[in-house]
């Protein structure tokens, strides 16, 4: 009998020390950040879709080289180069001139591995998160129009 | 006006849970041959995301499936890149830096405290709380945050590399681990004061489903379901792998095989985690953090390599069978899931069915890492 009462007492007061503190939490400041309002910086490595880097004049640092395009585990990498005739030093040299970089983020995985396969330097990631959509075109990415955007 | 409809005494109905329902967190189906509110037979259909992950490792180089590996688990993708990446390291004969392996395992334990403090909000809010999911999610947060400013991600993080780290961590993440830990320990409290010591939580877990020792060697059930009836094993003491050895911690073992128990196991898991990344962080040693003799396509040798870790759900282990090439033979994923929830099926017979969903939660599953 003498535990029937004292498993009714400690109960309660279970009970009784769940809500205080329940009570107490009512009481402490608000940390959620009213989105879209309010937003958050995105910290230094966080990682978006990737971005061309463009050199002291503009141009894509990308040589072609095409090494993103064989690291990417989801293929949603492709670009293209063209040769174009420039002068250096008096003399007419071949040097071969991106002239298409798509990419497809509906597969990418975000992985980082054309970064970190890039020895030029030429990618880097965007610190872009607002990209919800409905339409399957706006997550196909012309990153070189993007960098003449950005230059412009 | 017609009679209501008489059953038979022996009429048994089925019910249908899921492939979509609350209570299973993710696309899990449930048929369950009911008598009344009591379950005769259960049967776990799963299948529903399954993503051929293991067929994706043979037809990816193992560089290119690194991502893949935090696909399983979300909750702590972590313990499974490190899985992936202890195994190629050992098979290729590949050294990391000691820098490299601290920061593994501080981050690897920070994850698990991640996926226990969801699970813990998650179980809770099955029985009926609500409010401990949001403190739990609460501290969680600041987890995510440190791990987001190091990793680059929050959930699918792909951070460890074939011979060390994606990049080192700064003073920052150092100073913020520090300071997290007193708070998730006042925060500890603060469950067992709000949620432990809960009566109506108490009496519906303590003595409900009992999984025995038995049934968990039956099922190769591993983890903390097995940790909760009486069965001391985890991979870091047992088959100790990267620095583990070097830690001072304690595993948590409980033998009234209740869902009690296994909700216990987690919460002292917890602050065994805690106590593992404050060693870590104290003993963090500094120099490089990747290795400088790292083949750049890296191609294993002939044979079969199989590495297991401990993860937040259980032993994990990967498999693979190489025939010298850049990409695997075949790739194997033993997810500890997959295992713990086939259980279910034997142990919920002649349960009543709000237990039987007590007991899902208390085995911690995570859909998409058991269907992979």
């Amino acid at each position: 009998m003498g535990g029937y009462f004292s498993d009714i007492f400690n109960g309660s007061k279970s009970l009784l020390i769940g809500m205080g503190i329940t009570f107490r939490e009512f009481f402490k400041p608000t940390v959620t950040v009213q989105y879209p309002y309010q937003t958050l910086k995105m910290s230094a490595r966080f990682r978006g879709h990737i971005e061309l880097i463009a050199d002291e004049e503009g141009n894509p640092k990308c040589v072609a080289c095409g090494m993103c395009q064989r690291a990417c585990p989801s293929g949603c990498i492709s670009l293209d180069s063209v040769s174009v005739d420039i002068e250096v030093d008096g003399k007419v040299k071949k040097k071969k001139v991106l002239s298409k970089y798509d990419l497809d983020f509906t597969k990418c995985s975000l992985c980082g591995q054309c970064v970190e396969n890039c020895n030029f330097g030429a990618i880097d990631f965007s610190k872009e998160y607002n990209l919800a959509s409905t339409r399957k075109e706006d997550f196909h990415f012309n990153l070189l129009k993007r960098l003449e955007e950005r230059n412009a | 006006m017609s009679a209501p409809i008489q059953l038979r005494p022996d009429e048994t109905f089925i019910l249908n849970v899921g492939p979509q329902h609350p209570a299973t967190h993710g696309v899990l189906r449930v048929k369950m041959e009911m008598d009344g509110e009591y379950i005769v037979k259960a049967e776990t259909v799963l299948g529903y995301v399954h993503r051929m992950h293991e067929k994706m490792g043979e037809n990816r180089t193992y560089a290119q499936y690194l991502p893949n590996l935090s696909r399983l688990d979300y909750l702590g993708a972590l313990g499974y890149t490190h899985g992936h990446v202890l195994a190629i390291e050992r098979a290729a004969g590949i050294e990391v830096p000691e820098r490299a392996e601290y920061i593994r395992a501080i981050t690897v334990e920070l994850n698990r405290v991640a996926s226990h403090l969801f699970w813990f909000g998650a179980f809770v809010m099955d029985l009926g709380g609500f409010s401990p999911l949001m403190y739990a999610i609460q501290d969680r947060e600041h987890i995510l945050d440190m791990l987001e400013a190091v990793t680059g991600a929050r959930l699918t993080y792909c951070y460890y590399r074939f011979g060390g780290l994606y990049n080192d961590v700064d003073d920052d993440f150092i100073e913020a681990a520090k300071r997290f830990i007193p708070r998730m320990r006042k925060s500890l409290k603060k469950y067992a004061a709000l949620v432990t010591g809960n009566i109506i939580f108490q009496k519906r877990l303590e003595g409900i489903a009992p999984v025995s020792a038995e049934m968990c060697r039956k099922y190769g059930a591993t983890g903390p379901v097995a940790r909760g009836s009486g069965i001391n094993f985890d991979v870091r003491k047992n088959e100790p792998y990267s620095v583990y050895p070097e830690f001072d911690f304690d595993v948590p073992v409980y033998h009234e095989c209740d869902s009690m128990a296994r909700y216990k196991v987690r919460m002292d898991e917890m602050e065994q985690s805690l106590r593992i990344i404050e060693q870590g962080l104290e003993k963090l040693p500094s120099g490089p953090i990747m290795t400088e003799k790292k083949p750049k396509n890296i191609k294993l040798p002939v044979g079969d390599f199989y590495q297991a870790v401990e993860t937040a759900r259980g032993s994990f282990g990967i498999r693979i069978v190489s025939d010298g090439d850049k990409n695997a033979y075949r790739l194997k994923l033993r997810s500890p899931t997959y295992s713990n929830m086939h259980l279910f099926d034997e142990a919920c017979e002649g349960m009543l069915i709000m237990d039987a969903l007590a007991f899902m939660g208390s085995l911690d599953l995570v859909i998409p890492e058991m269907d992979r």
